[in-house]
């Protein structure tokens, strides 16, 4: 039964990978990138991972795509210029492909063989005695902490940068303070004082 | 060949659609009888009476209203895209009846009984933007498309302080798992502790269902129906029963993270004689109250102001409490002991 | 002191709280609504609904086709032709309202020297179609001798105040 719903899953997500490269409405390739995490969380489930599933489908699909779609709408990009270099730049692409798919090749190995001094390799054990949230917390926290606070200050600087970038200040512009708003009393905004016909105030 | 259906698996397969049967339909009901309570509860702070003419109190109302859309003609804008359009009401919809899959109805009344069942929540409804920016964009029309962004950039937005409110309890639970979190308020519901979070959760769960005051993607005034302002008979159905759905979705994770679930007040033998799913039912639907009262009592938010909020009031406020509660956790040894 | 006591009230979300109750304690009061085609709101003598042409008690009708009211009208809604009847006295041959013109301002109520059009307390006369709306004098004068029981009383109570 799980081997029906894995062919099913990594078909829809090969298949939908396939479209979001070859479609030719932007948003219709964004939508199949959404299909293809949906399907990788699939997969992730049927392996057991249920938390690196959920936090794909959390921050992937519910985040990061909805900005892509976001972008994508609002920017009105004339996608076929882009287009346009592919040929040319495909053996770039190829390489990196096959990099990945080299890298891929090797953990697996790593894995199934048991070759010494590659990380993971601990991991794959832990996993089957404990709750696998549990087993990555442990390694996220414990023995990878200085990479992961590492990790989470170089996307603080990225953040920062970007705000510091993009923030201008600009001159003469009214800004709306909520606080001050609620907190003017009565007594603050309005005087009453008499005036003497043909005097002023 | 015909083996298969005599097995065990076959068996357990019937016995999870009954469960699923038996959870949707009344699930579709309490939709349908929502929409009434909220027309009654407005219109009775309004000083007004509501539907009372179709059956007696106008009991019959949601079934005549859904009987019209059925009967209405599904148009499409001749310069929609056909198949988004049509996809974006069924995502709403079948996005905000999944999330039931997770929600424990009473001690062990769970369809799927997962390690991470809040993360599957918090996803769904995260995930539940998606019909929304899918019917803006396949509109086609200007009103739907600002109402999709709007609603897209909101939802969101307080993702971050949802997601963070869970933190809150979770730290206190020790587990993602939605009938442990119930299981760890036998003693204290995290509402007396927590109460600041609860208060920011369900600001922010109204943001999230796009519920007044902070119904910007669906704003009348400014435009027209929002999103589903090209969509008619049962795809406007659908979303409508999906953001119901999704409303008392939001009231359950309100219940279990916060209320107890299907804990009554006191531990003692007579309130616990009272079968869970009724209290559960019973806090769901005070929270769903509050829904409708709440909308009953605010105007709109601008738009600004609901980012302000969301941004520069929730989000630091939430992390503050992140760091108190997991602090006071620690300094006095109460953090929930390790499996 | 104050300052203190309205930071506080803010931050515990005073303002929102306080607006909550406040609804919550309208909920429980009895509803205001008239449930319509069963009960109806009281009307004012001076309610201006539907126009009637009226008779004296002897059956002769009031109009003297003075066309005050056509004169008044703003709407230009009232067309009268009038000759002179074999007794030699001035009567209308044609009185017609257009009542999907008419603005019920009862202009042509206040004009009239003899009080024979008037505005009845009648307002369901909603139609199916324009045609309809079309009122002519022989429409006029039936409305006139239907409502004329009511009509009377409350020219009657309304006389003091003019």
């Amino acid at each position: 039964m799980i081997s029906v719903f894995f062919y099913l899953f990594s078909f829809i997500a090969v298949f939908s990978a396939v479209m979001v490269i070859t479609v030719k409405n932007p948003v219709h390739s964004v939508f199949f990138l959404i299909l293809t995490f949906f399907n990788a969380t699939g997969l992730f489930v049927l392996m057991g991972a249920e938390f690196l599933a959920m936090l794909l489908l959390v921050v992937y699909v519910g985040a990061v795509a909805v900005l892509f779609l976001f972008v994508i709408m609002m920017l009105n990009i004339d996608f076929s210029s882009l287009r346009a270099g592919m040929i040319k730049n495909a053996p770039v692409g190829l390489l990196i492909g096959v990099i990945l798919l080299g890298e891929i090749i090797f953990s697996f190995i790593g894995m199934k063989y048991g070759i010494a001094g590659i990380p993971g390799n601990e991991l794959f054990v832990q996993l089957s005695e404990v709750e696998n949230t549990r087993a990555l917390g442990k390694v996220i926290y414990t023995d990878y902490i200085y990479l992961f606070q590492c990790a989470g200050l170089i996307l603080l600087v990225a953040m920062i940068g970007a705000i510091v970038l993009t923030h201008r200040r600009r001159e003469n512009v009214k800004k709306q303070d909520a606080v001050k708003q609620t907190l003017r009393s009565k007594s603050d905004s309005i005087e009453v004082s008499k005036v003497e016909i043909g005097k002023g105030v | 060949m015909f083996d298969i259906f005599y097995n065990e698996n076959f068996l357990a397969f019937i016995f999870i659609m009954l469960k699923i049967i038996g959870l949707v339909v009344p699930l579709l009901v309490i939709v349908a009888f929502l929409t009434y309570a909220e027309r009654k509860v407005i219109a009775s702070v309004q000083l007004r009476k509501g539907p009372n003419v179709v059956g007696p109190f106008g009991l019959l109302q949601p079934l005549a209203d859904g009987l019209k859309l059925f009967s209405k003609e599904t148009i499409f804008p001749t310069v929609s895209n056909k198949i988004v359009f049509l996809l974006a009401p069924m995502v709403a919809f079948s996005l905000s009846i999944a999330a039931w899959a997770v929600i424990p109805i009473a001690d062990g009344w769970v369809i799927s009984n997962i390690n991470v069942g809040i993360l599957y929540l918090f996803a769904i409804s995260s995930l539940s933007v998606y019909g929304i920016i899918m019917a803006g964009w396949a509109s086609n029309s200007k009103y739907a498309f600002m109402g999709a962004l709007r609603s897209a950039a909101q939802m969101v937005s307080y993702e971050v302080s949802i997601g963070l409110v869970i933190v809150t309890v979770l730290v206190c639970v020790g587990s993602l798992n939605l009938s442990d979190i119930v299981h760890a308020q036998k003693s204290v519901w995290y509402i007396f502790p927590l109460f600041p979070m609860f208060i920011v959760f369900f600001i922010s769960a109204l943001a999230e269902t796009n519920r007044a005051p902070f119904d910007l993607p669906e704003d009348e005034s400014s435009l027209v129906g929002g999103y589903f302002t090209e969509y008619s008979s049962m795809l406007f159905a659908m979303f409508f029963l999906g953001e119901y759905a999704a409303m008392i979705m939001m009231s359950g994770m309100a219940t279990i993270l916060f209320l107890g679930g299907w804990l009554p007040p006191f531990d003692i033998a007579i309130l616990n004689q009272i079968p869970g799913f009724i209290w559960f039912a019973g806090k769901t639907s005070l929270m769903l109250f509050t829904f409708l009262w709440v909308r009953a009592t605010f105007p709109r938010f601008r738009y600004d102001q609901l980012m302000r909020i969301g941004w520069k009031v929730f989000l630091p406020f939430s992390l503050l409490w992140v760091v108190l509660t997991s602090g006071f956790l620690i300094i006095f040894d109460l953090l929930p002991s390790s499996v | 002191m104050g300052k203190i006591f309205r930071s506080f009230w803010f931050i515990i979300l005073g303002e929102l709280v306080s607006g909550m109750f406040l609804t919550l304690k309208y909920m429980f009061k009895k509803p205001v609504t008239i449930n319509y085609p069963y009960e109806k709101g009281k009307l004012s003598p001076r309610f201006r609904g539907e126009h009637a042409l009226r008779r004296y008690p002897n059956g002769e009708e009031r109009c003297i086709a003075c066309k005050l009211c056509e004169a008044v009208c703003p709407a230009l809604a009232i067309t009268i032709e009038s000759e002179p009847r074999d007794d030699d006295s001035r009567r209308t041959t044609r009185y017609d309202i257009d009542m999907t013109k008419c603005i019920y301002c009862g202009l042509c109520e206040e004009a009239c020297p003899v009080d024979a059009i008037v505005q009845g307390p009648n307002y369901e006369f909603a139609k199916e179609s324009r045609e309809e709306l079309f009122y002519d004098k022989e429409k006029l004068l039936e409305n006139g001798d239907r409502w004329e029981s009511v009509l009377s009383n409350n020219i009657q109570k309304d006389k003091q105040f003019r």
